[in-house]
């Protein structure tokens, strides 16, 4: 459970501020589940949890507004998960060409799984490393400077197992 | 507080402001049908059974969740109701997959009732029979999706007088079900307390007590109403 956002991910950081911008307010759900995703590019259970503690609201609430909009997406069925950020700074250096090579390699959109439910590939706004631009999130382990040569290495890992 | 006049089946009435229809009128004597409101809690108007019909106003409004107001005029029954609640009824039915005859409920049942008394002989409407889980996970208790109408009692039941919050509803449409935490198996909430509030909420066999088997499923409403009676009035009025 990530309720001290424990990984380390500064991602959890950037989505408390603005968590606390809303003073933490019980209304504010919709507005942080949309940051959050922007972030991670998808809202898993731990993303949930995390904020359900700091909000602190019933796991279930918080369960039941994310699963009531179609905007939002829960845990992709795909085993490996692969977000590529499509925030300005990743965007100006390459992120395009990075998700086109996946997309083209994998044959699917973001969005979507493999076939055979290996991976699913998902984008994100700015996920709060521009520094390392462009982010990829492996699996959840954000990744940096990756290229479309470097993205289909990682992925291909995946792959081949 | 202000008082209102208005007049339900033609009998006149007083009421205090802020109550609703279906309060005055159960003061009155006058019986509206009703499914997901539960005494104690507050209405969401989730099942549109208590539909009335005020004069001057053209839509159908949910009694339970409309408040009285000045000259108000009310008809609680007429062909037209007596149709529509019928038909809400025989959606209930349509959606899940109620089968009375072997349920824990049978002969308990406030939609079994419900049907009965409106006189629901056939239901017009193609059944979904979608295909939902029984969740027997819990220790104590078991839920079964099936034969849920979505009430909400227990999720306002969960939150609101136990506080545990541990229910709520995931999805829309036909894809809504009851969720517990983050849509795990009851048997690994974290937030419940087993209190069995939910499963005492309950209109049908959804919740139940395990180990109950056909027809064996009885609830005690009167607790929840007790509970919150001495919470917020602080009167301990034990029904005898
Ligand atoms: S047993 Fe009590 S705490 Fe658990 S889900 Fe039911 S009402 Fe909530
Ligand atoms: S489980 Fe029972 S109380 Fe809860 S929504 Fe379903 S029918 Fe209503
Ligand atoms: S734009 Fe990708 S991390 Fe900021
Ligand atoms: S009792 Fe009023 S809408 Fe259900």
């Amino acid at each position: 459970m990530a309720l001290e956002h424990a990984s380390g991910d500064k991602r959890f950081k950037i989505l408390e501020v603005h968590m606390k911008k809303h003073q933490f307010r019980h209304d504010a759900l919709i507005e942080i589940l949309h940051k959050a995703q922007e972030l991670f590019g998808y809202l898993e259970d731990d993303l949930l949890l995390f904020v359900s503690y700091k909000l602190k609201l019933p796991p279930s609430r918080v369960y039941g507004v994310a699963t009531f909009y179609h905007f939002f997406t829960l845990k992709p069925k795909g085993e490996h998960t692969c977000v590529v950020c499509m925030g300005t700074a990743c965007y100006v250096k390459g992120a395009d060409k990075v998700i086109g090579a996946v997309q083209e390699h994998l044959k699917i959109k973001a969005g979507e799984t493999t076939a055979d439910n290996n991976v699913s590939l998902l984008t994100a706004r700015c996920i709060g490393a521009c520094g390392i631009a462009p982010a990829v999130v492996y699996d959840g382990s954000v990744t940096p400077r990756q290229s479309p040569e470097s993205a289909l290495e990682h992925i291909n890992k995946w792959v081949a197992k | 507080m202000a008082a209102k006049t208005l007049t339900i089946d033609g009998k006149s009435i007083t009421a205090e402001e802020g109550a609703t229809v279906l309060q005055v009128a159960e003061e009155a004597g006058i019986k509206i049908p009703t499914l997901c409101h539960l005494e104690g809690i507050y209405d969401v108007g989730a099942c549109r059974l208590c539909l009335v019909e005020v004069v001057g106003v053209p839509k159908l409004l949910p009694a339970c969740a409309t408040k009285v107001a000045e000259g108000m005029e009310i008809n609680t029954d007429s062909e037209r109701l007596r149709k529509y609640r019928r038909m809400t009824l025989e959606l209930l039915f349509a959606e899940r997959n109620h089968v009375c005859a072997v349920c824990v409920s049978n002969g308990h049942c406030e939609l079994q009732t419900m049907a009965y008394s409106l006189g629901m002989d056939h239901v017009r409407y193609e059944y979904l029979f979608p295909k939902w889980g029984v969740d027997t996970t819990q220790r104590l208790f078991g839920m079964d999706h099936n034969r849920c109408i979505l009430c909400t009692r227990c999720v306002r039941v969960c939150w609101h007088i136990e506080g545990a919050g541990t229910k709520n509803v995931s999805g829309r449409g036909t894809k809504s079900h009851i969720i517990t935490d983050l849509n795990m198996p009851w048997g690994e909430s974290v937030s419940c307390t087993q209190c069995g509030k939910c499963v005492q909420a309950c209109p049908t066999g959804a919740l139940f007590h395990k180990g109950s088997t056909a027809g064996e499923m009885e609830r005690d409403r009167g607790k929840l109403e007790f509970l919150v009676t001495a919470r917020e009035k602080h009167q301990w009025v034990v029904a005898v």
